[in-house]
């Protein structure tokens, strides 16, 4: 037998059915449409800030371990992490000596200080006492002047570098190497301004000053930890790295074997884990809402399948007299109920698509929408179509041809 | 079995089983229809006329005997093959035309032919030709009910030659027609016997059954009598 002409006489057969009952197929595919639309927005909503959080989150370095003493993942107990030591900077320059795992090192003080140029002030910005390794810890590239350099961390020079807002605030973008600014009323000698970081989560990466750390104890009295940044060459060593410095973190901190680590090294993997922990659970309620609107649209497929078969009764007996078998019917009336769902699937698809889109756009995220959404959106109606249609057109296939004939 | 008859029934019966009671429709029928014939099985209702036709359009299953059609064996057919054999070798006409209300004439007429596969430009062809030969050539894009009674049950007539089967099974093809329409419709059957198709008709009216060569008189189930009407005698 001919697949064409099946096809084409199973379109006509869904075609003219439809037609037949044009509010009433409308209205049936309605619930499918509904239901596909709110997996396609949700699903490429889900996407876009996968892709967002993801982006966000390589910022981190893929290669890059953060010792501190707090981990960024809280599992277990705060009082735990909160009563642990701080890590000090002595504990930096004994894990620099012990440590050979890594190639890049650097401390990172942090604190929120106050610029002043002039008459001009900008409060809250980002200050951060390192070494001259955070250029490459911290991708930390300078746009104009250069970084500070190792001999000018040891003597504690008091220079800085700075972001692209500190200039734009206070030199309005203009002439600014050289200048001193004070930091928390301390004068730093402006060396470089780094190139444009962007937003990290919201936060504005470029209101940020870097000092060296030596000098960065006469601007802060507090006694705050460090963290201590690591970075390798080849992701593939950071697990060795993680060891090593464990080890020498235990025996720096003299723990014994029974003892859990009183410090955390974090990565950015950790994060992307619990992100995805996190959506991998909205996925399943998603999927779940999702699947109910489509079972229940699927059942309006089905119950108007059967009032097709019904009213068509006599229409079946005409096809089967001439020759149609039980495939023929059953394939016909499982083209109608496709047709149907499809419908309903590909408006839905279109319509999620568009509505994802210009919620995206309000909240400034770029929709990212990929062949699995519309595979996912026409998959699950034609799936729906197929399974709904299964009875009815089973129904309508065992008919008995005197029987049907003879319904009027 | 002579190689040339369409039917033979040997020793057929047909048992329905209503709720707890069983219904003896057919007792024991012994029928051949040669090729090229024109029968009329006749009888007033309850006879087992219907269950009779049935079973002859392979729609239905005996209970017990032989049908043989076209020298096959069709009494242990499957529903899939049965509706095979319906393709192919019979063309029904039926008393209420049972045209599909949203097609064409041409499309109706198509319809055996998309079941078996024929090809699309093969089809329109074969179509065109049956319609041609029951003068509807100019209403081939009509839909049935832009159709009249007569128009209609030529349709039914070009749908039951279009397959070239082996016999046309008429149903009272008459009944829901007035005389004269009902008249020009039995010429058609005629031409078509004149031709050598073999033709089954299914009637209760005499005057329809004078157009066939033989009447067949069913009654209680059997054949009550045979008669001859080659000379067009009485019935």
């Amino acid at each position: 037998m001919s697949l064409g002409a099946h096809l084409m006489e199973h379109a006509r057969f869904s075609y003219h059915a439809l037609m037949a009952n044009k509010v009433r197929s409308f209205l049936t595919t309605l619930g499918i449409f509904m239901g596909v639309t709110a997996i396609i927005v949700i699903f490429t909503a889900i996407q876009s800030l996968n892709n967002y959080v993801e982006g966000e989150f390589s910022n981190l370095g893929s290669a890059t371990l953060y010792l501190s003493k707090y981990s960024w993942v809280q599992t277990g107990d705060y009082w735990e992490m909160r009563n642990r030591p701080e890590i000090t900077l002595d504990d930096y320059k004994e894990l620099k000596e012990d440590v050979h795992g890594y190639q890049w090192i650097s401390p990172s003080l942090e604190a929120m200080r106050t610029l002043e140029y002039r008459n001009k002030s900008l409060e809250d910005v980002y200050t951060v006492g390192c070494n001259s390794q955070y250029v490459y810890t911290n991708n930390a590239e300078t746009e104009f002047g250069r970084f500070f350099t190792g001999m000018e961390v040891y003597r504690a020079h008091p220079v800085c570098v700075i972001g692209q807002n500190v200039w734009k605030e206070l030199f309005d973008k203009g002439d600014a190497l050289g200048k001193r600014i004070k930091i928390n009323g301390f004068p730093h000698r402006i060396i470089g301004i780094l190139e444009e970081k962007g937003n990290f989560f919201g936060f504005n990466m470029d209101n940020q000053v870097i000092i060296p750390y030596t000098t960065f104890r006469s601007i802060s009295f507090h006694r705050r930890g460090i963290t201590v940044i690591f970075r390798v060459a080849d992701p593939n060593q950071m697990d060795d790295l993680r060891e090593e410095i464990r080890g020498v973190m235990r025996r720096i901190r003299k723990l014994s074997p029974g003892e859990k680590d009183n410090f955390s090294i974090n990565q950015q993997d950790m994060l992307t884990d619990l992100y995805k922990k996190i959506t991998g659970t909205s996925y399943l309620v998603i999927f779940i809402i999702g699947a109910i609107s489509l079972v229940v649209g699927g059942i309006g497929i089905m119950n108007i399948m059967l009032v097709s078969v019904t009213e068509r009764t006599k229409e079946i007996g005409i096809r089967k007299a001439v020759g149609a078998s039980r495939r023929n019917i059953l394939m016909q009336f499982l083209s109608e109920s496709v047709t149907i769902s499809s419908v309903g699937g590909i408006i839905g698809m279109v319509v999620g698509v568009l509505i994802a889109h210009y919620l995206l756009r309000f909240i400034k995220l770029d929709a990212s929408i990929s062949v699995l959404t519309v595979v996912i959106g026409y998959g699950f109606s034609a799936m729906v179509g197929i399974l709904s249609g299964m009875y009815p057109a089973y129904k309508a296939a065992r008919l008995n041809p005197i029987d049907a004939l003879r319904y009027e | 079995m002579s190689p040339n008859s369409i039917i033979q029934i040997r020793e057929l019966h047909k048992i329905y089983i209503l709720g707890k009671t069983k219904v003896h429709a057919l007792r024991g029928i012994d029928l051949t229809v040669g090729k090229g014939e024109y029968v009329a099985i006749m009888g007033p209702s309850g006879s087992g006329k219907s269950t009779l036709m049935n079973i002859i359009g392979c729609l239905d299953v005996l209970t017990s005997g032989s049908y043989h059609l076209n020298g096959q064996d069709v009494s242990r057919m499957t529903d899939d093959e049965l509706a095979k054999i319906r393709n192919k070798e019979i063309g029904f006409v039926f008393q209420t035309f049972n045209l599909l209300p949203r097609a064409t004439a041409l499309h109706n007429v198509e319809l055996p032919l998309i079941y078996n596969g024929t090809s699309a430009a093969k089809r329109k062809e074969l179509a065109n030709n049956a319609l041609e030969s029951v003068g509807l050539g100019d209403r081939k894009n009509h839909k049935p009910n832009e159709l009249s009674g007569g128009q209609r049950q030529r349709v039914a007539i070009a749908r039951a030659l279009v397959n070239s089967p082996a016999m046309i099974l008429a149903d009272e093809p008459t009944g829901n027609l007035d005389s004269k329409t009902g008249e020009e419709i039995m010429e058609i059957f005629d031409r078509l016997n004149e031709q050598g198709n073999t033709i089954v008709l299914v009637t209760h009216e005499d005057f329809i059954a004078r157009h066939a060569q033989r009447a067949i008189h069913l009654r209680d189930g059997k054949i009550e009598k045979e008669v001859t009407l080659s000379d067009r005698a009485e019935v």
